[in-house]
């Protein structure tokens, strides 16, 4: 029988489609804060150049209390300047921007090595499985600092690095999430159907279990994005983070440390600063399962 | 009791004009509307209705325990006389589980798995009076007893997963007996339950009602349950109530189109495919915020009329009439007077016979073993380090083409596995199996050609899990067409997609859709149509209906069959439904413990001579007809373990006919009764060919579907 393709109405764009979905968020709360919180940021590390009143690395009157006007007068340092005069507010804007490129690209590289590890642990089991398993308990098992200190001491503080420490001691974890969710899924009839058609194994893995793991995978890099974002604080504030003299909110907590009973402004605005973005990415999370739970 | 009196003599329960309704976030959704029920003392009710039909609700409702985003919106119920909106949390949760108790679908969930089944029985007297342990344990063990548990001593000291299903589902029952309450409701007792298990439960449940004259509100899908346990029915159809009536009232001179329909769309013991074929209900189910105006039913109605069933005459639908004469049986229906049911020849299912053709399948002697490795130390001690499930022993088995065989057995006798066998999922540990005249027992799939896999397809049980939800329907339908090597071109791909959609009569916009906008039956269509994408010459058909509505299962068995006829396949069909299977099969081949007991010809298998096992099955089935009256044969005991498996024959431990030790040590031999019927027992052939038949019809020789 000859069918006419036309005939058939055709299915709305996969733009619309994808757009569709992510306005879902919108039903809640928590979700909508978070997602404005990481707006925000964005907004500030993709405007730095226009929306930052000083250049970061410029020195001015140093340990200016907030709202001290420039010797000019015709500025203000908003949140006061550092010891060698930088102005505090215009360091955080610039040092959002290495936070937010640097944040998303390490999790989706940890997210890079622990599916496909994950995958193949739940979906082939036996001794791919015992040895996947083995290896990220042996991982796990190190306290996660003491693993990105030795990593970072060893290979020394570049971008580049934090992002391999980050996927380092974040993929066991991740492929122990999508090391049970594919459990689950690997009993679904549609994965039988696909067997019994003697479809390979990484076709099966990737195009019928994958796509159905992604709810809980998409809240869980929300998650951990936040914790990233942690991490190269933390890495900045242990002096392992990105080199001086380019802002980095670690490192900008970790250099004045000592003088924070006396200059609180310091290291309390550097630290909001991270604590406000991370809690943007929790809420996302938040928000993100609370929608993916309603029928 | 605190406000409710003990001594009262009117009506247990009493609903009057309940509505209840779900708020989500599309807004109000009504999901009972206007029922009455009232109950008396010792009496008993069922609710019989498809998903999503509001019974579960009404439940609910009783209980006043209907979540965050339910609520009645209308109507009183009334216990003893007592209008429950008027309770306190405090006295509702009195209520529950000491005067009103619930058993529910599921018995593995219902029980606590970290406490031992004694501890959990004694909580009930022991939250709801004033005893004292010991004497709470000894009531615990009277009322296991009374569900006749064996040795409740163990039972008592055992955790949930320590007894079977059908013994965990006692001991709920058993907990909801415990503080005598005056009303049991029961949700689906029986539904994951086997079909021998749940005669028993059955027979129990109505041996309580007439022992403790406890009133019962009996929840149910299936009709023949309804028959077996209830006095009065209540057939809901999307959230109402469309007849109501004694089941003798209801299940012979049915009124309404829907229950007519129903009863036409089950296979009874009158249903064959010349004369009084299957009758599926056309369309399906509305949405709950979907419904027509006016009768619910009228869109799938052969008896709508425009301007009349289409106008609410009551609130949103219309008024229920009692019939004349009839005093507690009342009709939702406009026209129900008018209707002249002598006269009424509904369509029914293409019931040609087909000529069976060529050898297609042969299983000769086939064996599936899997290996359990005990890495224990002991096992390492002993040198009993591997042990065999034996899934599969000795299957011997034919199909042709165009004919459709039957497997029919309980859960765990091997039926799955053998399917897996045949679609290369496991290799054969032993044996032949022979398709289109090559052996592919030890050929896993990834080794078989596509044209192989392709010949040989299935259809899967549950149509919630049968399709990806990720894939559009389109897509997964190509990616089949594609793989069997059918089509390649895009363009050609997708026409033979539209044409699929086409094969099972779905429309053609589906091909963009994704399996949530498909319903049950919609999807088990498109599962459908994936088996058949690759032209094959053999279907596995794992249950298929199974796990949809009675409504629409008429509809894709119908499906099937046409299918069938135009492509000569041979179908393979798994189930345990024996009505169906008596139906549409061909040839029956019954299955206990990974062993073949009985194969033979649908007509041969369903009557004398029986083996123990067919016969016990044959028994067990419920029958929604009054007019049939079965021999009651509960089996006792549960069914021993594939790792362990009885010595001599391996139903021994459970037959009712054993005959001696002979049955303990000698397996049984294959005796052939005609050519093609084998009935593998050690009692003579002569003592089986004197059973009478498990299925009689009485009363009057019409069939129960006129």
């Amino acid at each position: 029988m000859a069918v006419d393709v036309q005939d058939v109405p055709r299915r709305e764009s996969a733009l619309l489609r994808s757009l569709k979905g992510i306005a879902l968020i919108r039903e809640s709360m928590v979700g909508m804060i978070g997602l404005g919180i990481i707006v925000f940021w964005v907004l500030m590390a993709l405007l730095a150049d226009v929306i930052a009143p000083f250049p970061p690395n410029t020195n001015y009157l140093p340990l200016a209390t907030p709202f001290t006007p420039t010797l000019d007068g015709e500025g203000m340092f908003w949140l006061g300047t550092d010891l060698q005069g930088r102005d505090i507010l215009s360091r955080i804007i610039h040092g959002s921007r290495k936070v937010l490129m640097l944040a998303p690209l390490a999790t989706f590289c940890a997210y890079l090595v622990g599916i496909p590890m994950g995958l193949a642990a739940g979906y082939k089991r036996g001794w791919v499985d015992d040895v996947l398993s083995f290896l990220s308990n042996v991982i796990l098992s190190f306290p996660i600092l003491v693993l990105y200190v030795i990593i970072i001491a060893t290979i020394g503080s570049s971008a580049i690095n934090i992002l391999l420490a980050v996927t380092f001691a974040s993929a066991p974890g991740i492929m122990r999430i999508v090391r049970g969710l594919v459990l689950d899924l690997r009993n679904r009839e549609y994965v039988f159907a696909a067997e019994t058609r003697g479809e390979p194994s990484w076709r099966i893995m990737l195009i019928e279990i994958l796509p159905n793991a992604r709810g809980p995978l998409i809240v869980d890099a929300c998650l951990r994005v936040g914790y990233v974002i942690i991490t190269i604080g933390v890495l900045g504030f242990l002096g392992l983070g990105l080199p001086p003299p380019d802002p980095d909110w670690g490192g900008m907590i970790n250099e004045f440390r000592v003088m924070s009973m006396s200059f609180p402004h310091m290291t309390v605005f550097p630290c909001l600063a991270i604590s406000s973005l991370v809690l943007g990415f929790n809420l996302l999370a938040d928000g993100l399962r609370e929608v993916s739970l309603r029928d | 009791m605190a406000g409710v009196a003990q001594d009262f003599d009117g009506p247990i329960l009493e609903c009057r004009n309940l509505s209840i309704s779900y708020f989500t976030r599309a807004g109000e959704i009504p999901a009972v509307i206007d029922f009455n029920l009232t109950l008396h003392q010792g009496d008993s009710v069922g609710l019989v209705g498809e998903s999503g039909c509001g019974k579960s609700t009404v439940a609910m409702a009783i209980m006043r325990y209907l979540g965050g985003n339910g609520a009645i919106v209308g109507g009183q119920v009334f216990y003893k006389g007592r209008d429950l909106a008027t309770c306190s949390e405090e006295e509702l949760r009195q209520l529950r589980g000491s005067d009103i108790a619930m058993v529910y679908q599921e018995p593995m969930a219902s029980l606590n798995p970290s406490m031992t089944l004694g501890k959990q029985l004694m909580e009930v007297p022991l939250c709801h009076e004033d005893v004292t342990e010991e004497e709470a344990y000894a009531r615990a063990k009277q009322v296991l007893a009374d569900v006749k548990l064996p040795d409740p001593d163990r039972v008592m000291n055992s955790y949930p997963h320590q007894i079977s299903g059908g013994q965990q589902q006692r001991v709920v029952i058993a907990m909801a007996l415990l503080s005598n309450p005056s009303l049991l409701l029961l949700d689906e007792p029986t539904t994951a339950l086997d079909v021998t298990v749940e005669a028993g439960i059955v027979e129990l449940i109505a041996e309580i009602a007439e022992k403790f004259n406890t009133s019962m509100v009996y929840i149910s899908h299936n009709l023949g349950l309804i028959l077996a346990t209830c006095r009065r029915v209540n057939v809901m159809y999307s959230g109402v109530v469309v007849e109501s009536g004694t089941v003798h009232e209801v299940f012979d001179q049915m009124r309404h189109p829907y229950t007519k329909g129903l009863f036409n769309a089950i296979p009874l013991p009158g249903t064959n495919k010349k004369e009084h074929p299957l009758v599926p209900i056309r369309g399906q189910l509305p949405l709950p915020h979907d419904r027509p105006s006016g009768c619910y039913f009228g869109p799938r109605c052969d008896f709508f009329e425009a301007g009349r069933c289409d106008v609410a005459s009551e609130g949103s639908t219309v008024a229920m009439t009692e019939v004349e004469g009839e005093e507690g049986h009342v009709v939702r229906c406009t026209l129900w007077q008018e209707i002249d049911w002598a006269n009424y020849k509904p369509e029914g299912l293409d019931g040609t016979e087909l000529q069976a053709g060529e050898e297609v399948l042969t299983v000769k002697a086939m064996k599936k073993y899997y290996e359990i490795r005990d890495n224990s130390i002991a096992a390492m001690i002993s040198g009993e380090r591997v042990r065999h499930v034996k899934a599969n022993e000795h299957i011997n088995l034919e199909a042709r083409a165009s004919q459709t065989v039957a497997v029919v057995g309980e859960s765990g006798c091997g039926k799955s596995t053998f399917a897996k066998v045949l679609m290369g999922l496991e290799t054969a540990t032993d044996g032949a199996v022979e398709f289109n005249g090559q052996d592919i027992a030890s050929e896993p799939v990834q080794n078989r050609s596509p044209k192989q896999v392709g010949s040989m397809q299935m259809v899967f049980q549950n149509p919630f899990d049968t399709l990806n939800p990720s894939h559009t329907v389109g897509a997964q339908l190509a990616r089949v067409i594609r793989k069997f090597g059918v089509e390649s071109d895009p363009d050609k791909v997708q026409n033979r997609v539209l044409e699929l959609l086409d094969l099972v009569k779905l429309p053609r916009e589906f091909v963009w859709r994704r399996p949530r906008q498909l319903s049950g039956g919609q999807k088990q269509r498109v599962g459908i149509a994936r088996a058949f994408a690759g032209n094959p010459s053999l279907v596995v058909a794992d249950e298929p209906v199974s796990a949809l509505d009675v409504s629409v299962q008429a509809a894709v068995t119908g499906l099937l069959m046409d299918i069938q006829r135009e492509y000569r396949t041979t179908l393979i069909f798994i189930s345990h439904d024996l009505s169906l299977v008596r139906y549409l099969a061909d040839r029956v081949v019954v299955m206990y413990l990974g062993h073949i007991v009985e194969k033979g010809t649908t007509d041969e298998v369903f009557a004398p001579p029986y083996h123990p096992y067919t016969e016990a099955l044959l028994s067990a089935v419920p029958i929604a007809d009054t007019a049939i009256q079965k021999k009651r044969i509960i089996l006792e005991g549960n069914l021993p373990s594939v790792t362990n498996p009885p010595s001599g024959c391996s139903f021994n431990t459970r037959c009712p006919r054993k005959i001696g030790g002979i049955c303990e040590t000698e397996p049984p031999p294959d005796v052939e009764d005609s050519p093609g019927h084998v009935i593998s027992c050690h009692i003579p052939l002569e003592e089986l060919r004197a059973v009478e038949p498990v299925i009689v019809q009485v009363e009057n020789d019409q069939p129960a579907a006129e």
